[in-house]
């Protein structure tokens, strides 16, 4: 069977991806309605070094968190006021979010540098975490992994079954079609970027207070990137960017295993692995790519249906009506 | 008419100008800084001394440099953000010029410059190539190049290119003094490289005004299925635009490891690629606007470590105050064009 030392490496690699999951979800729902926020690697910075400061001047944790999320919807709210009221360029408005959100976090959290604060607390569910295996790896962490599986779950069921999550899709796809059965469809593509940036803003926590504890200049920076490409990897389904953001974990708690007994291999090959990763995930997914690659080597290797599997997981449609804006009239 | 609209578009500028600096004021009030103390830091440190103004030109050649290889992107609508990358890859082509060739100044420096731009070339191709075959979006495979570039100079300068006393995050050995790029006496400002940023940039400004390449160009970034039915060949003139673009930027990290730094260090690249995005943002991705941006940006890129020496704040406010002037010109642009479509 499985070693403790595996299993608890499955676990933490678990609680490594949430910050990427609350992130990847979010802007799923901000993609899904038609806007695509750009800014994620700034915001997740600012949101982790305003959650990481308010929760250590006012010390209250529930605080920080809550900061982290108003600083993400806040930020998603100016992409798609920038672009749904101003129609301005959303790629535009949501880049020089990214870079001013990092400086501004430079700026304001250089106070806060390095000193010890607040953590979200260990937390074994009891009960849940004596399940051999699976309690180890899921239910050995703290509260904020926790809402990570929540999330995962009520994103999917949301997008999937309900009747908000139905009119969400609608206005991503086929605005004008939405608009004409009385959807307000602006009006919905502010609500939902703001809530998909409040979970960005939540990685940002996530980093802060539990995964990446503290705070430092460009403390994650990087992730927010990779959430993005995650997005595209799972094709817009929160269930597949789950997956892709475990996966991405895994490649990267493998990376710093491996690299101790791989003395000869340079270090900055991890560094750069993650990224080299991303390209090539993305040429993977690409379509075309993925459906030539398939027949023309596939085939030799594996049978008809689970080849068609792989195509398929693989393989994800962006929202029809993404970055289109929207005019009533 | 004309002199009407240019009216309306300088209130906008001095609206966004104004929304700036009540913004940053407000954040310097939060981070307990005096505003008035900070502004006068950032916009008038560059003018202190004849080296400072130096510094000015130091700033504005690899911004100038980025800026004019990102209009020929913008201008086949590709969002070209691996310019950072490319920087970094024109640097490293230089540096192995300047380690490995053994030659006097007179060759070298012309040396150092091609390897940089070819090196730059190169690595914009692969992003080029990525974007027409692997159809990858041009922000994420620039994006993932920048970072592996950054990974390809630390292992270059803590592996094959390490000083003989040890590797450190200070770079490699300086360069042969062949390869650095001459002075201007009492400054670090070369004229080589300014220069060749003021020939490139008035270069493009004539191409895509002009020239046939340049309404090709157009042409694509417009609509580039319609320009394929025209039997313009995309793909092709993608990756051409993707190489100048490149090209470009790759001088520019020459330039930083051959006029500025005399090595090649981790970083090289400073920030400048990102930087340039915002040049070209606020020049409304005019040619004939970017001396004038490029020049602001390089003065508050100058006066801002003053903030860090007399203030104790970071640095990073010059940043701060750079992206912000961008994100309230493109929002108040917006503000401007509803106002006029409701007045209608």
């Amino acid at each position: 069977m499985l070693s403790p030392l595996v299993i608890d490496t499955i676990g933490s690699l678990v609680a490594a991806s949430s910050p990427l999951v609350f992130a990847g979800i979010g802007e799923v729902l901000t993609e899904r309605v038609g806007v695509v926020n750009l800014s994620l690697d700034g915001s997740i910075l600012l949101a982790a070094m305003a959650g990481f400061a308010v929760a250590f001047v006012s010390g209250s944790l529930l605080a920080g968190v809550a900061a982290a999320m108003a600083v993400g919807a806040l930020v998603a709210l100016i992409v798609a006021y920038g672009s749904i009221a101003l129609g301005q360029n959303q790629v535009a408005v949501g880049f020089v979010l990214t870079l001013l959100c990092a400086d501004l976090s430079s700026f304001l959290g250089m106070p806060f540098v390095r000193i010890p604060g607040p953590t979200v607390p260990h937390w074994p569910i009891p009960g849940l975490v004596d399940i051999p295996v699976i309690g180890r790896i899921l239910f050995n962490h703290n509260a904020m992994v926790y809402l990570s599986y929540v999330v995962i779950v009520a994103a999917w069921w949301f997008l999937a079954h309900s009747r908000p999550g139905l009119q969400l899709r609608a206005v991503g796809e086929r605005p004008e079609a939405a608009y004409a059965r009385g959807i307000d469809a602006n009006r919905l593509r502010y609500v939902y970027t703001a809530v998909g940036g409040a979970f960005v803003g939540l990685a940002g926590a996530a980093y802060s207070l539990s995964v990446k504890i503290g705070w430092s200049h460009g403390h994650t920076s990087g992730m927010g990137w990779i959430a993005l490409a995650i997005v595209i990897f799972g094709g817009w389904s929160p269930l597949r960017v789950a997956l892709g953001a475990y996966l991405f974990g895994a490649l990267k708690s493998l990376g710093s295993i491996l690299q101790p007994t791989m003395p000869h291999v340079p270090t900055q090959v991890f560094q750069a692995a993650p990224f080299a990763l991303m390209i090539v995930a993305l040429v993977l997914v690409s379509g075309e790519a993925t459906e030539g690659a398939a027949r023309r080597r596939l085939p030799a290797l594996l049978p008809v249906r689970l080849r068609r599997t792989i195509t398929g997981l693989l393989r994800g449609t962006p929202p029809a009506g993404l970055g289109k804006t929207f005019q009533p009239d | 008419m004309k002199a009407h609209l240019a009216g309306r578009r300088a209130l906008l500028a001095l609206v966004a100008i104004a929304l700036t600096f009540v913004s940053s004021t407000i954040i310097l009030l939060l981070a307990g800084a005096n505003p008035l103390e900070a502004f006068g830091h950032l916009l008038t440190g560059a003018f202190e001394s004849p080296r400072k103004l130096g510094d000015v030109a130091v700033a504005a050649v690899p911004l100038l440099l980025c800026s004019a290889g990102m209009l020929v992107t913008f201008a086949a609508g590709l969002w070209n953000i691996g310019v950072e990358g490319q920087m970094v890859a024109g640097a490293v082509a230089a540096t192995w010029a300047a380690l490995a060739v053994p030659a006097p100044a007179g060759v070298m420096i012309p040396l150092t410059i091609v390897a940089g731009l070819a090196g730059g070339a190169l690595w914009g191709l692969l992003a080029g190539v990525l974007k027409t075959y692997g159809h990858v979006h041009e922000i994420f495979a620039g994006l993932g190049l920048n970072f592996v570039s950054m990974a390809l100079t630390n292992y270059l300068i803590f592996g094959p290119w390490k000083p003989p006393d040890g590797a450190t995050m200070s770079g490699t050995d300086p360069f042969p003094e062949a390869a650095w790029m001459p002075v201007i006496t009492g400054t670090r400002a070369s004229a080589i490289p300014l220069l060749l940023a003021v020939v490139a940039i008035a270069a493009v400004y004539v191409m895509l005004r002009d020239t046939r390449w340049g309404l090709t160009l157009k042409a694509i970034g417009l609509n580039g299925q319609a320009a394929r039915r025209m039997g313009i060949n995309d793909r092709l003139h993608v990756l051409v635009a993707f190489a100048v673009c490149g090209g470009l930027a790759g001088l520019a990290g020459a330039v930083q490891a051959t006029a500025v730094y005399h090595r090649l260090i981790p970083g090289i690249s400073g920030g400048y690629g990102y930087l340039s995005q915002l040049v070209v943002l606020l020049s409304g991705l005019r040619a004939a606007w970017v001396p004038l941006v490029v020049f602001f940006f390089s003065v508050v890129q100058v006066g801002s470590p003053r903030l860090e020496l007399r203030m104790q704040v970071d640095s990073s406010l010059g940043g701060v105050l750079q992206a912000s002037l961008v994100l309230f010109f493109l929002l108040v642009n917006g503000l401007g064009r509803r106002l006029e479509r409701r007045r209608e």
